[in-house]
């Protein structure tokens, strides 16, 4: 079984934060206040704020990848 | 979705007497009928009323849907497009141009760098209310200068600038005065802009503004960007910090609540500017025809956001006219979505965080010095919502 990955695209990343305050240990932001991934498999116990966050960014910059729920 | 077609009246319509926090009932009723509405502006131009949340949520996420200030179909005249540097009312590319060089400004890891210079001024506020109590109005001793105070900073406006400038946005904010006056204090707080880019070109000191004049924004720019971190990040969060307030002290127990359990802080901000969602409605125009909820919004047509209805769907929040700390508010419309998501909402949730805290903390048996109906409302007309004062009392130690 392979674990969920996460994309984050910083071309459509508006620099809203969302993420970053929503999952701390998943996203961060660069001095330019675009969106930083530091865990792009985020480990089990913060896979449902990493969720969380992917569900509110406001430029869907983000995307979860879950294998075990059938994504690609 | 029900068959018919629900019209809403033009707005604004009042709230209903006694629920001050809800959304005019019309508004509330179109909402029953379904996600939305038609619609006609008050400038007599036919368009939509979304109340939704979904339906809201899609159209601010969707660049079909533009927020061009010279697109907007409200009035029978053609509206002028936004000035240089003020970019809520711009679609991208222009936007990101003006929108992009901000964000490393106001990322949250800066904003939480401020926390403490935010307790510091709040603790101010709340000695000078404490001193001259055991009553106040809330709106002048706390909620209007802690924004005032942050921004200022951020701006980088001198000490010694500071009494005039606040007399001014006072003026053109309040929506109190008449319309001569209007026109001057805005006239006014143009040429103050004006002069403070300039002196930052020349001297720069240790602000945003003064780091923004480091890249190929003009003075033009730079002056209308300065006065929309003003016109968006002040009057909204003063009117959080005393709407709040006001609804934390109609509902006795989750003001108690809020007092008791510290970690209940950054929820109950969140709530608060769900339930209250004081930047009520905002506008998109479709750029080309679009179906949405099964209708068809020509292209051309403006159509009316209500996020402050949409933050009250039952369908995304249960039981949604209960003021509920303790709910997961999270993904309120309260800061908009999309790309014009608010750049400042970071910041204004550190201010509103330490604020709240520092209120209930400093005065725990805080209450209305009037009758609660008493409390002076802004109309409805008014962008932003709120009191115009709160007086309070409290038990002095
Ligand atoms: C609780 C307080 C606040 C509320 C409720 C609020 C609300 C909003 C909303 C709803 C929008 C988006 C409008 C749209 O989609 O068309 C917005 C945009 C904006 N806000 Fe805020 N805001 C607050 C505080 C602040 C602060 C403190 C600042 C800055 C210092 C700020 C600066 C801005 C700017 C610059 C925009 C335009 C963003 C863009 O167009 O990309 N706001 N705000
Ligand atoms: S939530 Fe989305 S837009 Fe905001 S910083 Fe994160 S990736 Fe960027």
């Amino acid at each position: 079984m392979t674990a969920p990955r996460l994309t984050a695209d910083r071309d459509r990343c508006i620099g809203a934060g969302m993420c970053a305050m929503t999952a701390p240990e998943v996203f961060d932001q660069d001095d330019d206040g675009l969106v930083l991934l530091l865990h792009p498999e985020p480990p089990a116990d913060h896979r449902t704020a990493a969720r969380l966050a992917v569900g509110l960014c406001p430029s869907a910059a983000l995307a979860l990848h879950d294998p075990a729920a059938g994504d690609p | 979705m029900s068959a018919s077609l629900h019209t809403v009246p033009s707005l604004p319509a009042e709230r209903r007497p006694g629920c001050p926090f809800d959304p005019p009932a019309e508004l509330l009723e179109a909402q029953q009928h379904g996600p939305i509405s038609r619609y006609t502006h008050p400038g007599g131009k036919p368009g939509w009323m979304i109340t939704g949340y979904d339906l809201v949520r899609s159209v601010l996420a969707d660049p079909r849907f533009s927020s061009r200030k010279d697109l907007l179909n409200v009035v029978d005249f053609e509206l002028p497009p936004a000035p240089p540097g003020e970019f809520l009312l711009m679609d991208d590319p222009e936007h990101s141009r003006y929108r992009k060089p901000l964000v490393g400004r106001f990322t949250v890891r800066r904003m939480r760098m401020l926390t403490e210079r935010i307790e510091q001024i709040t603790a101010e506020c709340l000695d000078a209310m404490e001193a001259a109590g055991p009553s106040a109005d809330l709106v002048a001793a706390f909620a209007k200068p802690i924004p005032t105070i942050v921004i200022c900073e951020i701006l980088g406006v001198p000490y010694e600038d500071r009494a005039s400038f606040q007399e001014q946005i006072d003026a053109f904010m309040g929506g109190e005065v008449s319309d001569e006056e209007l026109i001057a204090a805005y006239t006014a707080t143009q040429e103050y802009l004006a002069r403070l880019v300039a002196a930052k070109r020349a001297n720069p000191t240790d602000d945003v503004l003064s780091e923004l004049t480091d890249s190929d924004l003009t003075d033009e720019e730079l002056k209308g960007i300065s006065l929309i971190l003003l016109a968006a990040g002040f009057d909204t969060t003063a009117n959080m910090l005393s709407l709040g307030t006001y609804a934390l002290l109609r509902n006795p127990d989750q003001f108690a609540a809020l007092r008791d359990d510290p970690a209940l802080t950054d929820g109950a901000v969140e709530e608060l500017l769900r339930y209250l969602s004081v930047a009520k409605t905002f506008h998109r125009t479709a750029l080309e025809d679009v179906e949405l909820g099964g209708r068809t919004i020509e292209a051309g047509t403006t159509v009316v956001l209500s996020f402050h209805t949409a933050n009250r769907d039952a369908g995304r929040f249960a039981d949604p006219h209960a003021l509920d700390l303790g709910r997961q508010a999270g993904g309120h419309l309260a800061f908009s979505h999309g790309i014009h998501q608010c750049l400042g909402q970071q910041l204004a949730r550190v201010e509103m965080r330490v604020a709240f805290r520092a209120l209930v903390d400093r005065f725990p048996t805080l209450r209305l010095a009037v009758p609660a109906e008493e409390v002076a409302l802004r109309p409805e007309s008014a962008d932003i919502f709120g009191v115009k004062s709160l007086p309070v009392t409290w038990d002095a130690k």
